[in-house]
């Protein structure tokens, strides 16, 4: 699949985002975490950011905007639907839960403190629809698993704890030891998840050219796509890497994404914590890309792919 | 009612005749315009409704050409609908075409996604998604003469290798074919029930093949020619 750069900058900010708010709440009411207003307010402001970003980077891979306004409608059938809907449903419970933060302080009131958990749970739920999108398209072996769901939660809850500890880094002015011991522990969750899916994918499996043209009992090949240039199909499905440069991707993925802000963090320090969290977002995005451009659509058989 | 079309690949030449005669009714149908990007450019892209690959099939001295032509095939569950998060695109409950309202679409590709057949493509300019109508403005329209209410596709190939009707009438041409022809689905794991069948190729015999005789052999023939007369 084509990697659009809009839809990978929307799914990592907007995942990152909804897993630091998630996991703030969550520590803000379960007192386990240090409690700042601060912190909080200033931890929700860059979650808001970050999913605003995503959300309105999402708009800018539509080839016809002007209708956007529609995808309410289909809630019933449609995952990129549901995700319309609750995305925007996320806003207003959280702006009350900051805003009550704001007024109240850490002790916040019940109304206030449920606003935050429904915020919580609609932002985990607003990820979960973004990864059925991809899941549900059982044209695209690669996606449509359980796995892909996992791994945007997983990855998003990971990046949102880096970002959550680097929050508390800038705004506190010094670390939290449950925050960090939090965010190693989702970096190698979030690792162990990642290769699981590199593994899966790996297994040969799913349609062939054969059953695509019906020919079961027989070789087949391509003589003519029937095209002289590439059309809407080649540019869409048609992406194709070079095996090495795979290899090399993931490695840089692993790298950015997991090994190294796991040893940052174990510095324990203030400013390294700071970069471990922007390194896991450039490792993610590369983490997203790779996500696209290892999934190989069942059209590209008719253009001559042996296999899926 | 299960409107769709059986394609012949037995007759089927791959003149694209189809796929022209689709193009320039649709361009001006209730779906168009069909537009291109830089169609007298080096790399022309355009919106097309249908497409014509051609494909070798099994090994020398077996190996046939065979020619596919694939447009929409009006999927019973049609995934590309399900996904739509606008309600622009739409299967008709009364004969299960599958259309999209170009008036709500907002070009977001998911449903292009979704389908396994390639079928959908999205205009460059209007910025919408195009597909196969099954030429819903055809195939209903009183003012033309009754044998011509069929899809254009249908009316312009030269070799017949493409039959319209309905599915769920098991007397029609397109129900009598499949049975008689053993018509195949295309990727039917896949669970769309797509309605649109294909004819296989009928078996030929294998033409033989020219054996080179070594030399001696041929010294040997033609020594013999001129010794029987
Ligand atoms: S062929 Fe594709 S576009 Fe047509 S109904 Fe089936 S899934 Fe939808
Ligand atoms: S491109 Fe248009 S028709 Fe297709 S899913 Fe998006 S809004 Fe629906
Ligand atoms: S039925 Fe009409 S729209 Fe569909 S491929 Fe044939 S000519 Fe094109």
């Amino acid at each position: 699949m084509h990697p659009a750069f809009s839809v990978l900058v929307f799914t990592v900010m907007s995942g990152a985002g909804y897993g630091l708010i998630t996991l703030m709440v969550l520590g803000h009411m379960s007192g386990f975490a240090p409690q700042e207003d601060s912190v909080l307010i200033g931890g929700g402001v860059l979650a808001l950011v970050m999913i605003t970003v995503g959300l309105l980077s999402s708009t800018l891979h539509l080839a016809n905007p002007k209708n956007a306004w529609r995808s309410f409608s289909r809630f019933k059938t449609s995952w990129l639907s549901r995700e319309a809907v609750f995305a925007v449903l996320f806003y207003p419970f959280t702006l009350i839960y900051l805003a009550g933060v704001w007024f109240q302080g850490v002790e916040v009131g019940t109304f206030v403190a449920l606003c935050g958990l429904v915020s919580a749970v609609l932002a985990m739920v607003t990820l979960f629809c973004t990864s059925m999108i991809y899941a549900s398209l059982k044209t695209i072996r690669q996606w449509n698993s359980s796995l892909t769901p996992v791994n945007y939660i997983a990855l998003g809850l990971m990046s949102g704890s880096l970002l959550l500890a680097a929050v508390q880094a800038l705004v506190a002015g010094e670390l939290a030891a449950v925050q960090l011991q939090m965010a190693m522990g989702l970096l190698v969750l979030g690792a162990v998840v990642k290769v699981v899916y590199l593994f899966w994918i790996g297994k040969p499996a799913g349609s062939t050219i054969k059953t695509a043209t019906g020919f079961t009992q027989a070789s087949v090949r391509l003589l003519d796509q029937g095209h002289t240039s590439n059309g809407f199909l080649n540019n869409e499905f048609g992406y194709t890497v070079e095996a090495n440069k795979l290899v090399r991707l993931r490695l840089l993925m692993l790298a950015l994404a997991f090994v190294m802000p796991f040893l940052l963090l174990l510095a324990a320090s203030s400013a390294l914590t700071v970069i471990a969290a922007l390194l896991v977002i450039a490792g993610l995005l590369v983490e997203r890309w790779l996500f696209f451009a290892e999934a190989r659509h069942v059209v590209r058989l008719f253009h001559g792919d042996q296999r899926t | 009612m299960r409107l769709g079309l059986v394609v012949d690949l037995d007759s089927c030449v791959g003149c694209h005749g189809c796929a022209t005669a689709c193009k320039q009714w649709n361009t001006s149908g209730t779906i168009g315009p069909l537009s291109d990007k830089a169609p007298y450019g080096r790399n022309p892209n355009g919106a097309w409704l249908n497409r014509i690959r051609t494909y070798e099939v099994d090994d020398s001295p077996n190996s046939k050409t065979v020619h596919m032509p694939m447009s929409c095939m009006h999927c019973d569950d049609a995934a590309c609908v399900t996904v739509c998060p606008t309600g622009a695109s739409y299967k008709r409950s009364e004969d299960g075409i599958v259309l999209v309202d170009q008036d709500k679409c907002m070009g977001c590709n998911l449903c292009s996604w979704a389908c396994p057949y390639g079928a959908r493509e999205l205009d460059p300019q209007e910025g919408t998604m195009k597909k196969c109508t099954l030429c819903v403005d055809r195939i209903y329209d009183e003012k033309l003469p009754e044998d011509e209410r069929k899809p254009a596709c249908v009316m312009t190939c030269p070799t017949k290798s493409r039959v319209f009707g309905d599915f769920d009438d098991p007397n029609s041409e397109v129900s009598k074919l499949v049975r008689e022809r053993a018509g195949k689905q295309l990727l039917p794991e896949l669970g769309y029930n797509p309605v649109n069948t294909y004819l296989p190729p009928r078996n030929k015999p294998v033409v033989e093949q020219y054996q080179p005789a070594s030399l001696k052999d041929t010294v040997k023939g033609w020594v013999n020619k001129v010794i029987s007369r």
